[in-house]
């Protein structure tokens, strides 16, 4: 076991990774002597040396492209897009190449690799370093996304990712990138991609959210216990594609609310996905609406983005709205 | 920047300079003019078979057949992605023709199992890349495959094909530029065919020449004859020799000429002279190389007819079993989606399978 944070763990599974495995290659900007703009590279130079952890050009369709044509040929590449805000570049290669290759040519060529890219706000990093657009990729027929929630599933879902035999976009939450420690196994262990995890039983309502949102989610469900005695549900969804639905129909068949907490904007969020899935199965089960609590439809700002982001106050003022219903 | 063009044949298909004639063996020669013969009666029998509606689309290749000559200068081992107007290459390395038509017809036997537009297919095992249809995609693909072979320590190249307006993509920037900062083992075969559907050459770039781009990258640059099958020989030997000697890629600028429309949908009247093509034509490739063999007397013009022949016999048998052939079923929508298919996407399989009663 070691203690550490969510950069070492991320970390310790790219180099437990590459030495298992001599076809991993991870590629970006700043990667290599930098270790990356957060570190998360950090010493795999010095050990892989300068062809495996790949320094590129300034271009994040070229990142993408070059990372696709090596897994085509048998690399399992692990690309780094410094920001998310920054994938745009790229995103024909992700959506219409790395996604589409194993489809459009019946199932011969295929693109095991992972994106990995810090995502989300909390660090007045104003609108390029900020954005949590995983609504567009989970639009997009394939690729799978996945979203650790601390160091622990960071290491076992990138695991998971890295084995995966179809491209996976890995959203990692900077905000908690340095905000805790825990105690990771050094060595072996997966989180397998589209398995939920019940992070605190309940029994009045379901609460759904992933990455950094989910501790102001498990903020709100313990304010929720101590100042309202309502027993919140919470649900870290860990991947959202494949998304685990059986895990949060239990929950909500048992709860009979629910509400979703993302930081994207409202409208077309992965949060609207989630309302409608549960309203298509299981409105006659629901005692109040269904709630969503997430960022805005207005590009993300710096100085008010603590008032943009969901709070535990926010989440707190819907559970009570939805209990009360 | 005024080039240099390699030239070997004169229009006609005589040697113009005998001391740069490749050393290729006849029966490859005679393999890779049946090959082009292939090609273009693809062409001919593929847009009647368009316009009587039993196949979807056609995508033209006749003018450019000259690439069949880049299979003869590659290993088979090699990994071609194709621009798609290559299926020469393909052909070359093995593809048989009998799959190339039940893709083209999108049946039950189709690789690609009807999911895209006649004449963009691939082969794994033929090292040929499903193309996409995006322009310019593949370029910088092929720069990280090139890098792949590096790290795998094979002794392979990568060539990628595209064409004039793919210049002008950012994905074209993109492979020059990680292809020569990494030095990989990559050719860059731009198929200058003068046209990007409507908009001419002139409209792409300022630049007199694309492979004036190449000093801008550090890398190697030729201008070939693209419709002269000895100097595209010629030019992708040199280039791969150059790749396997670690000196990194080279971007061969084959100026060419798409005698036909874009594809099935085109109209060229719209925006081009009939002058233009019939020049061009004087220049037809296959014309040249089948006059180069028979200067050489390796065929005769009547061996040439009962090649013809005989393509144009064998390729009917295969559209008409092809044509009978049914389509692939409502299930394999969701194959190859993911290599498992996941609880939320079989579910959507079910539900439609059951609306259509399907099994």
């Amino acid at each position: 076991m070691v203690e550490t944070n969510m950069v070492g763990a991320i970390n310790m599974a790219l180099r437990e990774e590459m030495e298992r495995d001599e076809s991993v290659v991870v590629l970006g900007e700043d990667v290599g002597k930098d270790g990356g703009v957060f570190k998360v590279t950090a010493g795999l130079i010095d050990k892989f040396g300068p062809e495996r952890i790949l320094d590129t050009p300034l271009n994040e369709s070229g990142i993408i492209g070059f990372a696709v044509g090596m897994a085509l040929k048998g690399m399992r590449p692990v690309a780094e897009i410094q920001f998310i805000d920054f994938i745009w570049p790229a995103a024909d290669q992700i959506i219409s190449e790395a996604a589409k290759f194993r489809y459009r040519s019946g199932g011969e060529f295929t693109v095991p690799m992972v994106i990995r890219s810090p995502y989300g706000g909390g660090v007045k990093g104003a609108h390029y370093h900020s954005q949590s657009p995983e609504s567009i990729f989970a639009h997009t027929a394939g690729i799978k996304i996945a979203v650790p929630s601390n160091p622990y599933e960071a290491k076992g879902l990138l695991l998971s990712a890295i084995r995966d035999p179809d491209p996976v976009l890995f959203m990692e939450p900077k905000r908690i990138y340095r905000a805790f420690t825990q105690e990771v196994p050094e060595g072996e262990y997966t989180i397998p991609l589209g398995e939920a995890d019940v992070v605190r039983e309940g029994s009045d309502v379901t609460l759904v959210s992933y990455g950094s949102m989910l501790h102001v989610t498990l903020d709100a469900a313990l304010m929720a216990e101590e100042q309202h005695g309502i027993s919140c549900e919470v649900i870290n969804l860990r991947s959202i594609v494949p998304l685990d639905i059986e895990t949060i129909g239990r929950s909500v068949t048992k709860t009979g609310r629910f509400i979703s907490v993302s930081e994207a904007p409202r409208t077309a969020g992965f949060s609207a996905e989630l309302s409608a899935l549960v309203a298509e199965r299981w409105i006659e089960y629901m005692e109040s609406p269904i709630f969503r609590v997430t960022g805005y439809d207005t590009p993300f700002p710096m100085i008010l983005e603590s008032q943009y982001l969901p709070t535990p106050e926010r989440v707190l003022a819907k559970i009570v709205e939805s209990y009360n219903y | 920047m005024k080039v240099q063009r390699l030239q070997i044949l004169d229009d006609d298909g005589k040697l113009l300079n005998p001391d740069l004639e490749p050393n290729i063996p006849k029966e490859t020669l005679i393999r890779a003019l049946e090959t082009m013969v292939q090609v273009r009666l693809l062409d001919e029998k593929g847009i009647r078979l368009q316009r009587q509606g039993k196949v979807t689309f056609h995508i033209f290749t006749k003018g450019q057949e000259a690439h069949v000559a880049a299979a003869l200068a590659l290993s088979d081992d090699d990994w071609v992605y194709p621009a798609y107007r290559e299926h020469g290459i393909a052909l070359f390395r093995g593809f048989s023709l009998e799959d190339l038509v039940n893709h083209l017809f999108a049946n039950i036997k189709d690789k690609e199992k009807g999911r895209r537009l006649p004449g963009l297919f691939g082969s794994l095992k033929h090292n040929f890349v499903n193309p996409s249809a995006p322009i310019g995609t593949q370029i910088i693909q092929a720069a990280g495959t090139a890098y792949a072979m590096k790290m795998q320590k094979e002794e392979k190249v990568t060539a990628v094909f595209f064409g004039d307006g793919a210049s002008s993509s950012n994905d074209f920037h993109s492979g020059l530029n990680f292809g020569g900062v990494t030095k990989s083992p990559v050719i860059f075969i731009c198929q200058n065919n003068q046209w990007a559907i409507s908009v001419p050459f002139r409209r792409q770039t300022a630049a007199e020449n694309i492979v004036d781009r190449a000093k801008g990258y550090g890398i190697e640059g030729i201008q070939i004859d693209g419709n002269d099958f000895l100097a595209f020989y010629t030019a992708v030997k040199q280039a791969r020799e150059r790749a396997l000697r670690g000196e990194g890629p080279t971007l061969i600028e084959s100026i060419t000429y798409r005698v036909t429309p874009h594809t099935s949908s085109d109209d060229p009247k719209a925006y081009r002279s009939e002058e233009e093509v019939k020049k061009w034509e004087q220049k037809d490739p296959i014309k040249r190389f089948k006059n180069y063999l028979i200067g050489k007397k390796y065929i005769s013009e009547k061996d040439y007819e009962k090649m013809v022949e005989r393509n144009s016999e064998l390729l009917d048998e295969l559209i008409d079993k092809a044509e009978t052939l049914p389509k692939p079923g409502l299930s394999t929508l969701f194959d190859d989606v993911f290599e498992t298919i996941p609880p939320y996407l079989l579910e959507e399989k079910e539900e439609l399978l059951e609306f259509y009663k399907e099994a």
